[in-house]
């Protein structure tokens, strides 16, 4: 039961976190040619027995892993041992990094030049370096960033570089390599390619986690690759991946290392480079062509102000202490370990926890600049259809940066600049997305980006207007959402106690668990903490004065109504979201509708009810919200996938769901459905395992 | 034949055919042994103080008089720290003894962040006030009077056979604190005694814990503190004449309580050996071999305890077990020996062993191979058991121990040796890049006739080679070997000077070798720090033996415990976190210590339920009333 529970709290306004160095002050004050050839030497691992990038895959192609799986595809297929190597060695050579430091001081060189005319600053926590040294000297090290931007990459490597750390192998998608010449810079600067998706080609698995294993053990490099495994388009922090983490972890499970730090590193950005493109790609409209006016505008981008950069080195995590007292590693005592074998359940749980753990991490350590609290302020009003005057603005700003503080935001607000200038600041560098006019602020909807300044300005479709207000909406959103971690669990609370039936703790809690375990393929929600996070949420609502909880209610305040009613709205769009994807669902979709078919129907069926003023909230337009419902949808089985293709079952507790989340209070029928679906919270580890690079072949 | 042997006229040809062996073994004796052995076949009389040392044996019955209760070994043998900053090694007993050690103070010191101005010495005095009065049973004490078999309830004979050499046991004992104690000592001569012994045990419900040379090092001796019943330790040290010697079959038939260097040297006077070197062999006993499952060093030519025994007697609460007949193997079912064979005292007492002899080799050389990393020599050493030609014994030391084992060379005598040394060491770090913190040892002995000798060294050479060995000299081998016998002065030395240490073994298949050492080292310098030692501790292993399929690993770990208020507890804690480690990793839970009460909690995990069972049962058919109650194992 939630109210007996024990957890102690921690209050996230004591996290200690440390002080920012800017790295590119000394970059504009010295020679950029001095630096890329500067001497560098790092400390490497203490136990690491010296190789080569070629060697490396010697040591993959010898190994009893492989070789075990080529003689096992060799009996399955029939096909011949020399047959079977061969293709491995091309596998091999495909995916291979080849590390070398003249590529590496190349980029140096020519990132120098491009961030300081992009970026005001990149600044970086030096304790965080410091931590980094230490570790990589102990232990096998695997650097876990934040994946926001094409950048992120590069800009670790320059990082590591600049700090003399050893230089980071990266686990990098495929999609590189169609740019040949790059593909093969990337590979000299550290990446790796590997396949989006191999299904169950077994030998591609073995050489993949194999050569990654190696590189590892081995201590060779820092490993680094995104636990997100893509960019996420939204700024929020996408679900987990875990078939890479698994594959790290997997030497510390077998004893072939003492130990491995994990250190999740948060990069945020004032200013994304992709803003429009994600929102474009998330609605599904096409980009602009590519051609010489494309290239015109790319030097654009390079004209304009991006602002600063925030780089958080974590603290480093054990896998160790991870799994202490949770995997029993003599498992592996009976079976050669080079054969493969699925992970028990305990590895698994606990991988995914780990997974969820880091990517919390990375949350809690990425740095809000006062642009995330203003834009969030600045959508809501814009919901509301009123521009608001500037002043109210700072007011509402002020007071959100210490409500947000005080829930523990790693904020970069400057105290010793008024406020005023702080936001007025803060507007001018993104003033793509807002416009000011007679003191008053909205969100810049009007621009027209087709019309260049010497053609006429076409007529747009009522559709295609809609869709270029909702650009700007979504890049807008893109920011509130880095904020959402932050909110996200008062936010919860604070729905539900708007839709519980009554302000009783339990049905309260109840509603909040239903809620939660539906927004949970949407949000870093740990798999397993419902309780946790409802105390926490309790927690602070209660500290901010806006919530009086005792052992039988949940009761607002007088005072709490104003944070409550913006936390709600923060969650409201990705309610009315989810609503209106099971009223698609129920109303439109056809039998024999395919996965495939989805995201476009869906968003014809929301568009129709945009256009027809049906709907408040234009980011429902959003791909990644539409798909992040089916996969609830689907978890919670009120869907269903038949033979990989996407067939609707229209269960009942659809409707209930479209009756009972949006709609105020005391709906019949509501508390029967969360009910049901509390119960279902610890399934939902599995749909989360679900990735090309997770699978393992079966 | 087996028919044939299990007859009653069988058995009594049997006993014709050992008496007149008996006889022909006392012949082969020097004469000054002809007449206890003649008489072999019954009892000795009881005896006087004096009669080992007048016999040649070792171990008297007042073990006090030659050796320490509160540290390892002889009295007149210890490590010191002299003024003038050197170590010494007194008494006249070993190859070190007498010698000047000028590297190990400052290895000392330097390891540990001691110093010699901080000593924590030992009471020197057993106080036999502190020893708790003995808990009688008047009945059994008036019905073993009878008997004439030799008893005492003296303190310090107590005090004696109430600990093995656990850290745990010596730390106490060192500090002048004595826990539960046997609350009689009884020495019987030979077999009928014992069964005399065991009888009255049985019928007055009295506690027997057999006790041969005190070495344990998994708290077998400890008396169960839960043990409410009178608890007599059955000392087993005059049991020790070697009652017959069967050249044609080249086996020799010992009483149990024969410690090694005596079961040694008396068949060396034949010519012959066993071969069963095990560290301890200076105090250890036959019986405490049979009992614990005892590896030796040599065990490549001469097989370890198991391989060696032919016949054994045990005497249990339900009579005398043993095999009818000598065959060299045996499918009848299970092997009984088995039962025996690492019983740690639970079951019975052995009595009499069967042994295989071999003749003392015609040759013996020493030699050593360092190697650029522990990596490279344990491939070697893998490589050497794949092609099944290990010499007698073969030692990968790391580089922690190569480094310590050269803090124990004795002060040189002339200027060219230690120039030759300089040249060495020059030779291999410099010209040959081993980087001397990474670089190892692997010591050899090889034996048997001397051209063999020379081939087989040859053969083991040329495999070093392809592991970028290189040969070392015999000197570094021998002194690798000789760390084994004074490794336990060196502990009472560290005690002296607030360092503790440990060793433990465990035994760990090929491909886990590696990461066996490398984990268990690392858990041990983590433990130490999490648990709050404040200088970081020496955490170091050896490779001892190979086998086919695995290796035996040898960790020794060691610490200064200033600043700790119980050092005892933290070494524990450690201790454990270390073998959870090694269990982890695929690692045994002993290779030869055994298990004792200090391993017992993870019996059930490495034997399963059901193994544990099995176990229980012949405890259960053997011992219903635990007689046995010394609690080891399970």
């Amino acid at each position: 039961m939630a109210s007996t529970s024990g957890y102690s709290h921690r209050d996230p306004m004591l996290k200690k976190r440390d002080e920012f160095e800017d790295l590119l002050e000394e970059r504009r004050n010295s020679s950029d040619l001095r630096y890329a050839f500067r001497s560098y030497s790092p400390v490497l691992y203490k136990e690491l027995s010296p190789c080569t990038a070629s060697s490396l895959k010697n040591m993959v192609l010898q190994s009893d892993q492989l070789r075990f799986v080529i003689s096992q595809v060799c009996l399955e297929t029939g096909r011949a041992v020399d047959d079977i190597q061969e293709e491995a060695s091309a596998i091999l050579e495909e995916m291979a990094h080849n590390l070398q430091l003249s590529t590496v001081r190349f980029f140096a060189f020519t990132l120098c030049k491009v961030f300081k005319t992009l970026f005001r600053s990149i600044c970086v926590n030096e304790e965080g370096i410091q931590r980094l040294q230490q570790a990589i000297q102990e232990h096998p090290v695997v650097l876990l960033p934040s994946h926001r931007s094409y950048m992120d990459f590069l800009l670790m490597s320059y990082i590591m570089y600049t700090y003399d750390v050893a230089l980071p192998v990266i686990a990098a998608g495929m999609d590189f390599m169609g740019m040949k010449f790059v593909g093969e810079m990337l590979r000299m600067s550290g990446a790796f390619f590997i396949r989006r998706s191999f299904g169950a080609d077994k030998l591609y698995w073995a050489i993949f986690s194999e050569y990654v294993k190696t590189m590892v053990k081995n201590g060779f490099a820092p490993v680094e690759f995104f636990l997100e495994g893509t960019r996420s388009r939204t700024s929020k922090s996408l679900t987990p991946k875990l078939g890479l983490l698994n594959i790290v972890m997997d030497p510390f499970f077998k004893g072939e290392v003492f130990d491995l730090n994990l250190v999740p590193v948060s990069i945020s950005y004032e200013r994304i480079l992709e803003e429009s493109l994600y929102a474009r790609e998330l609605l599904g409209v096409p980009k602009p062509k590519e051609s010489t006016s494309g290239l015109i505008k790319a030097r654009k981008v390079l004209s304009e102000d991006y602002g600063s950069i925030h780089v958080y080195f974590g603290e480093p995590v054990s896998v160790r202490s991870l799994a202490q007292g949770k995997i029993d590693r003599s498992q592996f005592n009976l079976l050669p370990r080079h054969i493969p074998r699925r992970p028990s359940e305990e590895i698994s749980n606990l991988v995914n926890d780990s997974a969820y753990r880091l990517v919390r991490a990375q949350e809690e350590n990425m740095v809000l600049k006062p642009w995330v609290l203003l834009a969030s302020l600045l959508l809501q009003s814009h919901h509301q259809n009123q521009a608001t005057a500037l002043e109210e603005l700072t007011e509402q700003a002020v007071w959100l940066r210490d409500l947000s503080r005080q829930y523990g935001a790693f904020l970069h607000w400057p105290d010793h600049v008024p406020p005023s200038e702080v936001v007025s600041s803060s507007l001018s560098l993104h003033r793509g997305l807002v416009t000011i006019s007679e003191g008053r602020v909205q969100l810049a909807l009007e621009q027209a980006e087709q019309s260049g300044p010497g053609e006429p300005p076409r007529a747009a479709t009522p559709e295609e207007e809609l869709l270029s207000q909702a650009v700007t909406i979504l890049s807008c959103a893109s920011y509130r959402n880095q904020a959402l971690h932050i909110f996200l669990r008062p936010a919860l609370l604070a729905s539900a106690v708007h839709a519980a039936s009554s302000n009783n703790k339990q049905e309260v809690f109840n509603s909040f668990s239903f809620l939660r375990n539906m927004l949970s393929n949407e949000f870093i929600l740990c798999p397993g903490a419902t309780v946790q996070d409802f105390e926490d949420a309790c927690f602070l609502l209660v500290k901010t004065g806006a919530l009086q909880v005792s052992q039988q209610e949940v009761v607002v305040t007088e005072r709490g109504h104003r944070t409550l009613a913006f936390l709600t709205s923060v969650l409201d769009p990705f309610l009315q979201g989810y609503q209106v994807v099971c009223r698609f669902l129920c109303e439109e979709a056809t039998e024999d509708l395919t996965e495939k078919q989805f995201v476009p129907a869906v968003r014809k069926f929301i568009l129709k009810l945009l256009l027809a003023g049906q709907l408040r909230y234009t980011e429902v337009l959003s791909s990644d919200l539409q798909k992040n419902s089916l996969a609830a949808l689907l978890r919670l089985g009120a869907v269903r996938k038949i033979k990989g293709e996407c067939l609707v079952l229209k269960v009942t507790s659809m409707f209930l769901l479209q009756s009972g989340a949006g709609n105020s209070k005391g709906q019949q029928g509501d508390g029967e459905l969360i009910g049901r679906h509390s119960r279902r919270e610890t399934s939902d580890s599995e749909s989360r395992r679900r990735s090309p690079v997770t699978q393992r072949p079966r | 034949m087996a028919a044939n042997g299990s007859g009653g006229g069988g058995s009594d040809r049997q006993r014709v055919a050992q008496q007149r062996l008996r006889i022909i073994a006392g012949h082969l004796r020097r004469p000054a042994d002809d007449d206890s052995d003649v008489r072999a076949a019954e009892c000795k009389a009881p005896q006087s103080e004096s009669d080992a040392s007048a016999e040649g044996k070792t171990v008297p019955r007042r073990r006090q008089e030659i050796m320490k209760w509160n540290g390892w070994g002889y009295n007149d043998t210890r490590f010191l720290f002299n003024k003038k900053g050197q170590t010494e090694f007194t008494g006249k007993r070993y190859r070190l003894s007498g010698m000047i050690l000028p590297g190990l103070q400052d290895w000392f010191e330097n390891t540990f962040g001691a110093s010699v101005h901080h000593k924590s010495p030992a009471t020197t005095i057993l106080n036999s006030s502190a020893v708790q009065p003995p808990t009688l049973n008047e009945a059994f004490v008036e019905e073993l009077k009878s008997t004439g078999v030799p008893f005492s309830h003296d303190a310090e004979d107590r005090v004696f056979r109430a600990n093995g050499h656990c850290l745990h046991e010596i730390f106490p004992l060192r500090e002048g604190k004595i826990g539960r104690v046997p609350d009689t000592v009884v020495w019987p001569n030979c077999h009928n005694d014992v069964v005399k012994i065991v009888e009255l045990a049985c019928k007055h419900n009295v506690c027997l814990i057999p006790f041969g040379g005190g070495t344990s090092v998994s708290s077998a001796l400890e008396c169960p503190p839960e043990e409410t019943r009178s608890i007599v330790s059955l000392d087993t040290s005059q049991m020790n004449r070697i009652l017959w010697i069967d050249e044609k079959n080249l086996t020799a038939h010992v009483e149990a309580g024969i410690i090694g260097q005596d079961l040694e040297r008396l068949l060396n006077e034949s010519g012959y050996c066993t071969g069963h070197e095990p560290d301890s062999m200076e105090f250890s006993s036959l019986g405490g071999w049979v009992a614990t499952r005892a590896s030796g060093m040599k065990k490549n030519i001469y097989g370890n305890i198991e391989d060696l025994v032919v016949h054994l007697k045990m005497v249990t609460p339900q009579g005398v077990i043993e095999k009818s007949c000598q065959g060299p193997r045996m499918s009848t079912g299970p092997d009984i020996h088995h039962f025996i064979l690492g019983s740690e005292g639970t079951l019975g007492v052995v009595t009499e062993v069967t042994m295989k002899i071999r003749p003392v080799p015609e040759y013996q050389k020493y030699g050593s191979v360092v190697f650029p990393d522990f990596e490279q020599g344990v491939a070697c050493l893998r490589e050497v058991a794949r092609q099944r030609c290990a010499p007698a014994s073969i030692r990968l030391m790391d580089n922690k121990q190569f480094q310590f084992g050269h803090a124990l060379k004795p002060q040189v005598s002339s200027i060219f040796t230690s120039f030759l040394d300089g040249l060495k060491k020059f030779y291999i770090t410099k010209f040959k890049g081993f980087d001397p913190n990474r670089l190892c040892v692997a010591t050899l002995l090889f034996e048997g006739d001397r051209e063999k000798v020379l081939q087989h060294e040859k053969q083991v050479y040329d495999i070093a080679a392809k592991f970028g060995g290189l040969a070392a000299g015999e000197d570094n081998g021998q002194r690798g070997y000789m760390l084994t016998f004074v490794i336990a002065y060196l502990r009472d030395l560290g005690l002296d000077y607030y360092v503790i240490a440990e060793s433990f073994e465990t035994s760990v298949p090929w491909d886990r070798v590696l990461d066996v050492c490398r984990n268990v080292k690392a858990r041990i310098v983590r433990e130490c720090k999490e648990k709050g030692v404040q200088f970081s501790p020496l955490s170091t292993c050896r490779v001892t033996q190979t086998y086919d399929a695995g290796a035996c690993v040898y960790f020794y770990f060691a610490f200064n415990y200033r600043g700790l208020s119980d050092p005892i507890h933290v070494f524990e804690q450690v201790e454990h976190a270390a073998r959870e480690e090694i269990l982890a990793n695929g690692g045994s839970l002993s290779h030869h210590h055994g298990v004792g009460k200090l391993r017992k909690q993870w019996m059930r995990d490495t034997v399963s339920n059901v193994g544990i069972g099995m176990l229980k049962s012949v405890k259960d058919y053997l011992d219903p009333n635990n007689i046995f109650g010394n609690r080891n194992l399970y």
